[in-house]
């Protein structure tokens, strides 16, 4: 990889570290992304009273215990942090791949309760409310793969006691994705 | 990896490590190159749009005659031609001309930085948006042939084959415009983070040259708009390749809802590409009037009350679309409003010209002309947005030149104020006066001539999406078809205009006289660098400069130079 490192990329007008700052401009264009997407939703819940029949057929439960794997995901990931600060890149790396595991925990949980729902006939284009429900979890589920693709790169560079301030930005976008989830959840599984 | 370094030798460390081939000439990390790379990519990709609007004015002039070069439009064709001409024109020239391509190439010169931030992420933004420009043009030659559903993409017509019959044509156009968002949404964090933290020492808020302000706020009004179109092109992608049902009526969907989405960022768009060509204007105006910028505070204020307005007025675009007359007044409302922060932009230009010493160089040329032609579009903008006219005008030609007397001035005249403006930066070398000259003056008459008639024919009925006006006996008058065809002959002279341009500028490019560092007496940072064009770091790393003042700092008393640069202690 390139060792080049701009001067601009060092400077720091307003206090904020230059990568951090990019993370939290990145979640800002997320947010508008998933609050297009639920807001659509929203309107379309509301204007449909007879989503409330399809609605029934989610798995509450694993939609539960899923929300439980991703925030405590986000725990190790806050662990992680922790542990890159005082500067054990061992550490923070274990605690990433905890994270990872909670990810592919939640992937493998998705996945079985997808799997049942096709079986029983509920696919994207079965209705407006499966059509939703399979577009909102899908970006979702997008992102939590993507988010553990990064959070491998950055184990790798934190075991070696490289990048330490990455660990915190990833984090961030963890949260993120957790609170995404958190938001789903509830518009999704509990609203009957 | 990067954090082991000693950070004030970064810059020369780029020297010595190994590129490859295509790493060094095709595809380098230097934000001047990348910068260099949007401008021709969206220059050329103009061509194309340019022909588009060619062949469907020819269509329209002359009815089902052969159009050289092209031949008997069809209707699908015709749709085609439209459709394609807008997206190009908006989302592959407007876009990476003005955001990417000045962006790039100003904002580290302009804040006294060596580059972006975080260069290979900008490269890759150039990789991505050269991409969606190669699936864009692919999808012209698909089998079905392009896109024909308008350049807004309005379901049902675009959310099925069935409909569209461009079964290809429909998902690739949306696939291309998708990549373009996610390639100006890398390249907007760049801008804004490197704007943010990688100011020069000493640069304060109110020290940062308009124009970087403008793009900034641009890219932010970007990301905050596009985020539902990004989730509704996956919910239209769905739509027309998995059957589901967002949007189709026929299926239970709400093609109303499409138009919510697409027109929640439709807005904020224009003026995502209005800020910079009103910054170009900031920066062009102070230096050839030799005066400062008038009220500097109030011109950023006015840009970020446009800018949080432009979130609230998106539904005058559908005050005939069934939605509720009383959320029609509110629209109404929201949409005179904003044109009080845009007129009082327009106002503190006019204010720094008056009392300067003015010089007609080629580049304020260009900036007084965007003030000219961009204040019709906004005058009649006023008119739409009272939805009671509204409902007369909607969807004729009168909105089709409404929308041009705002577009064209900020994808050409904005473009032709800053390219004129920085060409010496850029290229080391000076463009030819007389015929920058020519080329103003033809177009800017040329497109007057073009538009100002399409007012007459909208108000006489013309709606805005047919093919051919002779099927439709009260609109087939010689009246109005006089005033098509004196349109499009407008339009063949501005396009004969263009080759002035361009002959001038590889000209100018290769053989015009070399310019100096600073050839206009310019106070902003990018005319200090040591190496005209600069080179690479854009500063001796050793020497970057440091901020003492504001930008606009000319004609001070006591001085015995009419210009103070920002960076000069004393
Ligand atoms: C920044 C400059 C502007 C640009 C680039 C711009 C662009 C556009 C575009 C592209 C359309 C038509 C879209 C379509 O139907 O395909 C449009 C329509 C409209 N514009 Fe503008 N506009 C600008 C300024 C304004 C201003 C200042 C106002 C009002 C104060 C305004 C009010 C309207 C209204 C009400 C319509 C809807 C007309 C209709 O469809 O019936 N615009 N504009
Ligand atoms: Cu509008």
């Amino acid at each position: 990889m390139a060792a080049f490192r701009p001067i601009a990329n060092t400077r720091s007008a307003t206090g904020i570290p230059t990568a951090k700052l990019a993370v939290w401009w990145l979640l800002v264009s997320e947010i508008v992304i998933f609050g297009g997407v639920l807001a659509s939703y929203l309107m379309h819940r509301l204007g449909h009273p007879e989503w409330a029949n399809y609605a029934v057929h989610t798995q509450t439960a694993i939609g539960a215990t899923n929300t439980l794997v991703l925030l405590s995901s986000s725990l190790t990931a806050v662990l992680a942090h922790q542990a890159a600060q005082t500067g054990d890149g061992k550490k923070a790396a274990k605690f990433l791949l905890a994270t990872i595991a909670g990810a592919c925990l939640f992937l493998c949980f998705k996945a079985y309760e997808w799997h049942g729902e096709i079986e029983e006939g509920f696919v994207p284009w079965t209705n407006g409310f499966w059509a939703f429900y399979y577009t909102a979890a899908g970006i979702h589920a997008s992102h939590v793969i993507v988010g553990a693709i990064i959070m491998a790169f950055v184990a790798k560079d934190a075991y070696a006691g490289r990048d330490l301030h990455r660990v915190e930005n990833v984090g961030l976008y963890w949260h993120f994705v957790d609170l995404v989830w958190i938001f789903l959840f509830p518009l999704l599984y509990i609203a009957k | 990896m990067s954090v082991a370094h000693d950070h004030d030798h970064g810059a020369h460390d780029a020297h010595h490590h190994e590129m490859s081939f295509i790493e060094k000439y095709i595809f380098p990390t230097d934000h001047k190159y990348i910068g260099k790379q949007y401008m021709f990519t969206g220059m050329f990709m103009a061509l194309f749009g340019g022909f588009y609007a060619y062949v469907f004015r020819m269509q329209l002039a002359f009815p089902n005659m052969s159009v050289p070069f092209f031949g008997r439009v069809s209707p699908m064709e015709y749709n085609a031609a439209i459709t394609q001409h807008g997206t190009v024109m908006i989302f592959w020239v407007a876009m990476p001309v003005l955001i990417a391509a000045f962006g790039n190439f100003l904002i580290p010169l302009l804040i006294g930085a060596d580059d972006m931030a975080f260069p290979r992420l900008n490269r890759l933004s150039y990789q991505i948006f050269l991409v969606s420009a190669v699936v864009l043009i692919a999808s012209w030659f698909v089998p079905g042939g392009a896109f024909g559903g308008a350049w807004t993409a309005y379901p049902p017509l675009s959310a099925d084959a069935r409909y569209s019959l461009t079964p290809m044509g429909s998902s690739m156009w949306l696939i291309a415009v998708a990549l373009e968002f996610a390639a100006f949404l890398l390249g907007g964090i760049n801008f804004i983070v490197t704007a943010m933290n990688g100011r020069a020492p000493g640069m304060k808020w109110n020290d940062v040259p308009m124009i970087v302000w403008m793009i900034c706020i641009a890219s932010i009004l970007f990301m905050a708009s596009v985020g539902p179109l990004v989730a509704g092109a996956i919910m239209l992608l769905f739509d027309q390749n998995l059957g589901t049902n967002f949007f189709d009526p026929r299926r239970g969907g709400d093609p109303i809802l499409w138009q919510h989405l697409f027109w929640f960022f439709g807005h904020p768009e224009v003026y995502v590409v209005l800020l910079p060509a009103t910054g170009m204007c900031a920066e062009v105006i102070p230096v050839f009037a030799r005066k400062k910028l008038f009220a500097y505070d109030t011109v950023l204020y006015t840009t970020i009350g446009t800018g949080v307005l432009s979130f609230f007025v998106w539904a005058h675009h559908q005050f005939v679309a069934g939605i509720d007359p009383r959320m029609a007044n509110v629209f109404t409302i929201t949409t005179v409003l904003i044109s009080i922060p845009i007129a009082e932009m327009v106002f503190l230009y006019i204010a720094t010209l008056y009392g300067g010493s003015i010089r007609y160089t080629v580049p304020m040329l260009w900036a007084l002309g965007f003030i000219f032609a961009f204040l019709i579009g906004g005058v009649t903008g006023i008119y739409l947005g009272a939805s009671g006219a509204d409902i007369y005008f909607h969807d004729t030609y009168f909105v089709v030149a409404h929308f041009h007397y705002t577009f064209f001035p900020i994808a050409f005249i904005g473009t032709f104020t800053g390219f004129t403006y920085w060409f010496p930066k850029m290229f080391g070398r000076m463009m030819n006066e007389t015929l920058g000259k020519i080329h103003f003056f033809g177009t800017m008459i040329s497109f007057n001539f073009i538009f100002l008639p399409l007012f007459a024919t909208g108000l006489g009925g013309d709606h805005r999406r047919i093919y051919n006006y002779n099927n439709f006996p009260e609109l087939a008058t010689p009246d109005l078809q006089n005033l098509r065809i004196l349109a499009t002959v407008a339009l063949l002279v501005l396009i004969a205009f263009q080759f002035i341009f361009i002959y001038n500028t590889f000209y100018s490019m290769f053989f015009g006289p070399i310019s100096g560092t600073n050839p206009w007496k310019a106070t902003t940072l990018e005319w200090t660098t040591p190496e005209n064009p600069p080179g690479h770091g854009n500063w001796p790393p050793d020497n970057m400069p440091t901020v003492y003042r504001g930008p606009y700092e000319y004609s001070v008393p006591g001085r015995e130079d009419d210009f103070w640069p920002q960076n000069q202690q004393s």
